[in-house]
């Protein structure tokens, strides 16, 4: 399962970073976007007070085939926005797995030699494209770009919906999405 | 207030009582308040739409003398049951009848908030200072200096605290549309006692908020009086601590 | 097709509640169930049903009491120390004979405990949990849209054997979003004529909603009644779900969240050679003892995953009615068994035998 490359897709990630850094939600709109793709999807958040201000996470399972566990213990893909969450994730993602980080944030050293690290200047990409909050969109982007795991229309459409009325704050989401795919091709 | 035509028969029994003979020992007070619930029921002519809730406590077999739909509830949570009947179906008339150690001991949370969320409910509280059913133990409502099978010595405010006015405190409450406080202890406060039981129902069907009538009752076998010695007890040990009082009623409209 | 939704398994739920005709909720807010009464809140106002929060869970089992005697399709949800404390006022129900929905999200005990995923509620579920001999009907779900299947079916189940039904989920369960398809065709609801209901004495004899028959032999009788109908739910209610058993030479029994992980573990195990099976209570009561009687005479290895110290495992033992051999594995307090912790205890179930 865990050593599938071709088809049937099947991958899974786990985001993670400080409560309100919008992690929660490119998890939500990347598992969205791809159940409107047909595929299965789960998303499991982690839960409870941690989310008040401290680190919260969750994990997003995609696949043509009906999904067993929803948990998911080493991941092919991490998102990393934060030391705290690059401490507890980097040991468990699988070897060979793709670690995202946003290094405008993150100090800490990368220690593992046996996966590829890609550093993303999230919050300088964002603050560029004019909307500060758009930091994760921009990790989102990178990951899309690495992965192709969905087209970069399907997550327009997902945010389309999301944030329909909201057109200012849609073209910022838009933006930073491609400038980080762009960063990372 | 409409009055039927055969007003004259007073000594029947009301359409809505039963005739059984009921469980209460002889000369309690649970009886008579059955009775003018009875009375009100047939005078209202709500019969067929009233529902009541008698929780455990002596109260519980109210069933069997009222001859209307009713729940047993668990001790204490009549209110709350009365709640779920109410919302499914306002049309319905839905009162509660509960002892002190129901309404005031184990049940207090539900009761102060069917009155804070102004139920359309009306509660018959039966204060009779005393744990009736399971033979004589202190009530919330158990006077100082009173003895009950479990304050041997007279209850002390030092070991039990202080008995609770019920009507007193839920008159604070916004939701609380109609509170008053009589008793059954003669002829003449039967005649009130019916009159606030009438006002209570009244203010539910005008659907103006929770309504609540806390009887002074008479329990002979655990006081261990003769029927007219509780009486004269509640007159002469109980009034002076919970004085009769209409403590809140909804403006007259018209 | 449906239109999928994607929805946490708490508000699926919720939704799954108001689509199979549930119009009344009365609830007290607890983690990690929160969605579920939050959800009605909104909803339950735009279809002309009514949501009230009560003051304790105590109150809320009582306002189900009632609200289900006056005939309405009503549900309450909670998590582990609120589901204690309406025991009573589920027994009473179970007295009374009144139909209703309980939503247990379970999460860490004993006591105030944690609110990570748990199924430490199993025992208190399947075996009675308040005073007197009773069951609930207990489904679980292991997907958000079985969650909404169980749920919907759960409204005509309670009505049909007029007991409460609990739907049993752990945290994930009611975290978790997946999609999820409603509508008829998940659906098939019967609404039975509530005679007995507290409607009003119009026209008919009184009714009455009690539990209390001071006469043993009256109370007897009563009881046999009760348990007429658990014997028919015995009958005719079971569901149990069968993954590659026919082969199988050990085979993991789990139901919910750990039934899930432990597809993925099979799986692998599967790819490694091995021939592993699972059997997945979908009713935790009625329990599927026929399916493990069945496996004890093929004498194949059964291990038992949960999410307690081992609460189900008596079930299964019970099925296998000593034939074979059980291992047992489980997490507690909030941690959740891995696949790897699976894959594991399987191959040392394969060397070692039994733990
Ligand atoms: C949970 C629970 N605790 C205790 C009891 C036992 N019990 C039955 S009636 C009663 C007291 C009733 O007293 P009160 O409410 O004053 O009514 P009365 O009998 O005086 O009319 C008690 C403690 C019970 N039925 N349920
Ligand atoms: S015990 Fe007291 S309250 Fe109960 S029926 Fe007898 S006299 Fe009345």
């Amino acid at each position: 399962m865990e050593k599938e490359i071709s088809k049937p897709l099947y991958t899974n990630l786990i985001l993670a970073g400080f409560g309100g850094q919008g992690l929660m939600f490119i998890g939500k709109l990347l598992a969205y976007s791809a159940m409107k793709t047909g595929k299965y999807v789960t998303w499991i958040p982690s839960y409870g007070p941690e989310m008040r201000g401290g680190t919260a996470n969750c994990t997003v399972v995609i696949s043509d085939e009906e999904i067993g566990s929803p948990v998911i213990t080493s991941p092919q893909a991490l998102i990393i926005m934060n030391n705290p969450s690059l401490k507890i994730f980097e040991p468990r993602l699988q070897p060979h797995g793709i670690l995202l980080f946003n290094s405008s944030l993150i100090t800490h050293q990368i220690s593992r030699k046996d996966i590829s690290a890609i550093s993303i200047p999230a919050n300088d990409i964002a603050t560029k494209v004019g909307e500060k909050r758009t930091a994760n969109m921009v990790m989102l982007g990178a990951y899309i770009a690495r992965t192709m795991v969905i087209p970069k229309t399907a997550i327009f459409r997902g945010l389309e919906e999301f944030f329909g009325k909201k057109k200012q704050f849609l073209k910022a989401n838009k933006q930073a999405f491609e400038r980080g795919m762009e960063y990372t091709s | 207030m409409r009055m039927q035509g055969k007003f004259e028969k007073i000594f029947e029994r009301p359409r809505t009582l039963r005739s059984t003979a009921t469980h209460y020992c002889p000369g309690c007070g649970h009886g008579i308040v059955a009775r003018l619930l009875a009375e009100v029921i047939d005078e209202f002519k709500i019969r067929e739409k009233t529902v009541g809730v008698a929780p455990v406590g002596c109260s519980v077999l109210l069933y069997n003398y009222l001859d209307i739909d009713m729940y047993e509830a668990a001790h204490g949570r009549a209110p709350a049951v009365a709640t779920g009947c109410k919302r499914v179906n306002p049309e319905s008339i839905v009162f509660t009848y509960q002892g002190d150690g129901d309404f005031v001991s184990i049940g207090i949370a539900e009761s102060i908030h069917a009155a804070a969320r102004g139920e359309k409910i009306t509660t018959i509280f039966i204060n009779n200072a005393i744990y009736g059913m399971t033979g004589g133990q202190m009530a919330p409502t158990t006077l100082i200096g009173q003895k009950t099978t479990t304050s041997p010595r007279g209850r002390t405010s030092e070991e039990a605290g202080f008995p609770i006015r019920m009507s007193e405190l839920l008159a604070t409450i916004d939701g609380a549309a109609y509170i008053a406080r009589v008793s059954v202890s003669n002829p003449k406060n039967v005649i009130q006692a019916k009159k606030a039981i009438k006002k209570a129902f009244e203010t539910q069907i005008n659907g103006l908020g929770y309504s609540m009538v806390e009887v002074l009752s008479h329990c002979p076998t655990d006081w261990h009086m003769t029927p007219l010695e509780s009486t004269k007890w509640v007159e002469g040990h109980m009034m002076p601590y919970y004085p009769l009082n209409e403590f809140k009623a909804p403006k007259r409209r018209n | 097709m449906m239109k999928k939704s994607f929805m946490t398994g708490n508000e699926a739920i919720a939704e799954a509640a108001v689509q199979a005709d549930c119009r009344h909720f009365f609830g007290y807010p607890i983690t990690p169930q929160n969605e579920i009464p939050e959800y009605m809140s909104r909803r339950l106002p735009e279809v002309g049903g009514v949501y009230l929060q009560a003051e304790s869970e105590i109150a809320a089992i009582n306002m189900l009491f009632g609200a289900a005697g006056a005939g309405a399709r009503v549900m309450t949800s909670s998590s582990s120390p609120g589901i204690s404390l309406m025991q009573e006022g589920i027994s009473y129900m179970v007295g009374a004979q009144l139909p209703c929905v309980i939503v247990n999200i379970m999460r860490g005990g004993p006591g105030l405990g944690g609110i990570q995923p748990s199924q430490s509620d199993y025992f208190q579920a399947t075996k009675g949990g308040g005073h007197g001999d009773y069951h609930l009907l207990v489904l679980a779900p292991h997907t958000v849209q079985e969650a909404v299947t169980l749920t919907m079916e759960a409204f005509d189940l309670a009505d049909k054997y007029r007991n409460p039904v609990m739907v049993l989920g752990d945290g994930y369960i009611g975290q978790m979003m997946e999609p999820v398809e409603f509508g008829r065709k998940t659906r098939q609801s019967t609404h039975p004529l509530k005679s007995w209901a507290l409607t009003g004495a119009k026209g008919r004899p009184p009714n009455l909603v009690k539990s209390l028959y001071l006469n043993p032999k009256e109370l007897e009788e009563h009881n046999l009644e009760i348990n007429k109908k658990i014997q028919d739910m015995i009958k005719n209610e079971v569901r149990v779900e069968t993954l590659l058993i026919d082969d199988a030479e050990i085979i993991i029994a789990a139901y919910g969240t750990v039934a899930r992980i432990a597809k993925t573990a099979i799986k692998v195990l599967r790819e490694r050679g091995l021939k592993i099976g699972m059997v997945r209570p979908i009713t935790l009561f009625p329990f599927p003892y026929e399916t493990f009687a069945k496996i004890s005479k093929r004498a194949q290895k059964v291990l038992v995953v949960e999410m307690s110290l081992g609460q189900m495992v008596e079930d299964v033992m019970l099925g296998l009615s000593g034939q074979g051999c059980v291992r047992f594995y489980g997490r507690t307090g909030g941690m959740v068994p891995s696949y790897d912790e699976i894959i594991n205890e399987t191959e040392k179930f394969i060397t070692e035998g039994k733990a």
